[in-house]
């Protein structure tokens, strides 16, 4: 009975407690603000209005979001099983050239197509293209950050370590491939791929300016939030998670789960990673590696690894970053001033997190005991 | 009690750390700043290109790494302050903004909230496809974009301008082998392309054109800011006995501080560095984006436009048009030095001097500039050069 009511408590604190911090974190922002001479108030309005305040603007803020939902996902899946991997970058990386591979070889039937064979396509319909360049970004992605799940299961490498190191060797090898064997000739200055024709990179959402990785990433989070929550694969993953020990012994695959998250979570990383060749860039070079996947991780911890709030963290830091430029020109503050307000955001978020389960008013009332059957002879043989 | 609520987890601790480190490296990402505050009220909405007599033109700048990095961006920047002061001309800018969808959301926001009219996005990689999607959007406005890369058919309202910076690096060669004394020259680039190539070679031909002998060693460091690699480099030419080190990647700060405190000479690039080595600093090809900038404020206040034709879709030019210069001299470049290299530059602004004159040799021994043929800086064949002077040791792939 008490297991299958609805916790509402349990959820307005962890609406509560981030959105207080959100409130702590804006009223030291003004006060810096106010050493700096500026007038907070000033300060928020502009903040939102350039982030929030029309439809143009929160444009702007939902097209920075979109490549951040889905590398929010490559740190918060695995952190389900217990896993800190902070590959993101690494994995959109492998993703990109995953994605500009694919769509070369169903563009032209080569990746250094010759100039014979740029002159026409293999005259493939766009969505199979573009369903190709995705399923290459996915399943680079998802290898890439496998290899640290198995490397993890297998050999105890420490996941966080392995992870990190690995971006540096994926951006390396992105500049080997870019600038070597995979190079268009005519890319002098910025070594790039060959370009993916226009008539199969991903378009934009209607008359909008935001292209579709913002619904890739909605999507992905969607899934990924059913997938932990409502599935057994999901639970068994959480459990694993709580205590690896217990799941052996209860006899769920720790290895295959692992594996399989590390998976999904490169895999969301790759996806942004063909989105960035797909929709924005049109080739993969070293433009893609723009801290997407870093700042993911940030995006993960605020959203405390719920895949949901990973979505709505992401449009909201989005909106930090959309305000940052406008911000710095009408108010003539210092270039750190945005960091500033990012970095109080992050800690008070982190310190907040510290604060669950400490108010009486979240609390689940104590349900009482039924009393104890008072006699015997109350109840009719 | 009152300790539970500020009491943190070594977990937490851990947490926290890998954030805030995590946090620093995505800086990048982080963008914005401006040194001129502007009131964006009485502006905002406006994409007219004609301007009023009562309205300035406003021009937007756009840089991909703080304004102050002692290199490209700081050169631009420079530039910028120039034009900043003439009335009727108010700028704006904005650094750090990265090659991706977010230059392009900058330069929106330049247009529709602070009404720039002209927008001049100052990074390579911001021009394909970031400056052609935008200039679609906003026929009106003017984008001026530093690269080489404007061609016939593009929108009207694109332009291109650039340096070509290969006589001035001739010119900084030239000292450089002079006031080396062990005729070993160091050179430290970011990645074996067509510009750094070039760079490197001017420097060569330079510095053979007063020792015909000299060495130099190329060390590519693989990207354009890896400021690790950078110093680890200069380093080792250091130990090598290279006595002067010459510089291309984006900020040649790292690699000038180095070299100054390893107490060997250097070369620096883009704009002036002589404040971060005071003993060492000999010169370098500096760029004079002032010049053309100037240039392009006259025009525009003029009412011309790159539509109607009034506005050149292309400046290029080097050291005849005062595009580069040379940077302060450092005092280990003495008097004859000076009058030697002044004689020098002299006859490349009159044109009695070229820098590529056949027959240049590669470092492999193949000719790849036939004796008798001689290319100006605009050379066309130029753009293709894939190979490393005489006497350079080095490869370029």
């Amino acid at each position: 009975m008490a297991l299958s009511r609805f916790n509402w408590r349990s959820r307005a604190e962890s609406v509560v407690i981030p959105l207080a911090a959100l409130m702590v974190a804006l009223v030291l922002f003004g006060i810096f603000c106010m050493f700096g001479g500026k007038n907070p108030f000033a300060v928020y309005a502009a903040i939102f209005k350039t982030a929030f305040g029309s439809w143009n603007a929160f444009q702007g803020t939902l097209l920075r979001a979109a490549p951040l939902m889905l590398t929010a996902l490559c740190t918060a899946l695995p952190a389900r099983l217990g896993l800190m991997v902070i590959g993101n970058e690494g994995a959109l990386v492998l993703g990109g050239l995953g994605a500009a591979a694919v769509g070369l070889i169903l563009s032209y039937g080569s990746i250094t197509p010759n100039p014979a064979q740029l002159q026409t396509t293999l005259g493939l319909a766009p969505t199979v293209v573009q369903i190709g360049m995705a399923l290459g970004g996915i399943i680079a992605g998802g290898i890439w950050i496998a290899i640290v799940g198995a490397l993890r299961h297998y050999r105890a490498v420490n996941e966080t370590i392995s992870s990190l190191l690995m971006n540096y060797i994926a951006i390396a090898l992105l500049n080997h491939l870019v600038e070597g064997s995979w190079k268009d000739p005519a890319s002098l200055n910025k070594p790039s791929t060959f370009p993916i024709p226009e008539l199969y990179r991903l378009g934009n959402i209607g008359s909008t300016r935001i292209h579709y990785g913002l619904i890739y990433g909605l999507v992905a989070c969607a899934i990924a939030y059913f997938l932990i929550q409502h599935t057994t694969f999901g639970f068994a993953a959480r459990t694993a998670g709580g205590n690896v020990k217990a799941a052996r012994i209860a006899g769920l695959p720790v290895g295959q789960l692992t594996i399989i998250i590390c998976f999904l979570a490169g895999s969301s990383a790759g996806l942004a990673g063909m989105v960035e060749v797909a929709a924005v860039q049109g080739q993969a070079n070293a433009s893609i590696v723009a801290g997407y996947g870093y700042a993911g991780i940030l995006v993960a911890f605020i959203a405390r690894y719920n895949a949901l709030a990973a979505a709505i963290v992401a449009i909201l830091l989005g909106g930090i970053i959309n305000s940052g430029g406008a911000l710095q020109r009408s108010f003539g503050m210092p270039d750190a001033t945005v960091l500033v307000f990012q970095g109080l955001v992050f800690l008070v978020v982190l310190y907040s997190e510290s604060l669950y389960g400490r108010f009486k008013i979240f609390k689940e009332p104590e349900i009482p005991l039924a009393p104890p059957p008072a006699t015997s002879s109350a109840v009719p043989v | 009690m009152s300790n539970r609520y500020i009491y943190v987890s070594r977990r937490q601790v851990i947490r926290g750390l890998l954030a805030t480190a995590a946090f620093g490296a995505t800086s990048k990402l982080w963008t914005g700043c401006s040194s001129s505050p502007t009131d964006t009220a009485s502006t905002s909405g406006t994409s007219g290109a004609s301007p009023d007599a009562d309205k300035p033109i406003t021009i937007g700048f756009i840089y991909n790494a703080p304004k102050d990095d002692y290199g490209w961006n700081q050169a631009h920047a420079v530039g910028a302050s120039a034009i900043a002061s003439i009335p009727g001309i108010k700028i704006i800018e904005q650094e750090s903004v990265p090659e991706t969808k977010e230059v392009q959301e900058v330069m929106r926001n330049m247009i529709d909230q602070d009404g720039a009219t002209v927008v001049i996005p100052t990074s390579f990689g911001y021009f394909d496809p970031h400056v052609l999607e935008v200039a679609k959007a906003y026929p009106d406005v003017q984008f001026l974009h530093c690269g080489t890369l404007w061609k016939e058919g593009l929108s009207k309202n694109i332009g291109s301008f650039f340096a070509l910076v290969d006589e001035g690096q001739y010119l900084a060669g030239r000292v450089a082998a002079q006031a080396s004394k062990a005729g070993k020259i160091g050179f430290v680039g970011a990645k074996p392309i067509n510009p750094v190539l070039r760079n490197i070679n001017s420097f060569m031909l330079g510095a053979r054109s007063v020792k015909p002998d000299i060495k130099m060693q190329v060390i590519f460091t693989g990207d354009w800011s890896l400021p690790v690699k950078e110093a680890d480099a200069t380093n080792s030419l250091a130990d090598q006995g290279f006595d002067v080190i010459a510089v291309h990647v984006d900020s040649p700060k790292v690699v000038i501080e180095t070299a100054e405190k390893r107490g060997v000479l250097s070369s620096g690039f883009h704009s002036d560095q002589s404040a971060l080595a005071p003993k060492g600093y000999l010169t370098g090809t500096m760029y004079n984006w002032g010049t053309i900038y100037k240039k392009y404020a006259e025009l525009l206040k003029a009412g011309k436009t790159l539509m109607d034709g009034g506005v050149p879709h292309q400046f290029i030019g080097g050291i005849a048009e005062d595009y580069i210069g040379l940077a302060t001299f450092g005092p280990a470049v003495t008097e004859p030095i000076k009058k030697n290299v002044e004689a020098a530059k002299a006859k490349l602004v009159d044109g009695s001097a070229v820098v590529y004159k056949g027959a240049i040799k590669d470092n492999a021994g193949a000719v790849q500039i036939p004796a008798g043929t001689t290319y100006k800086v605009t050379a066309p064949e130029l753009t293709k050069m894939d190979w490393l002077a005489e006497g350079v040791s080095g490869k370029t792939s």
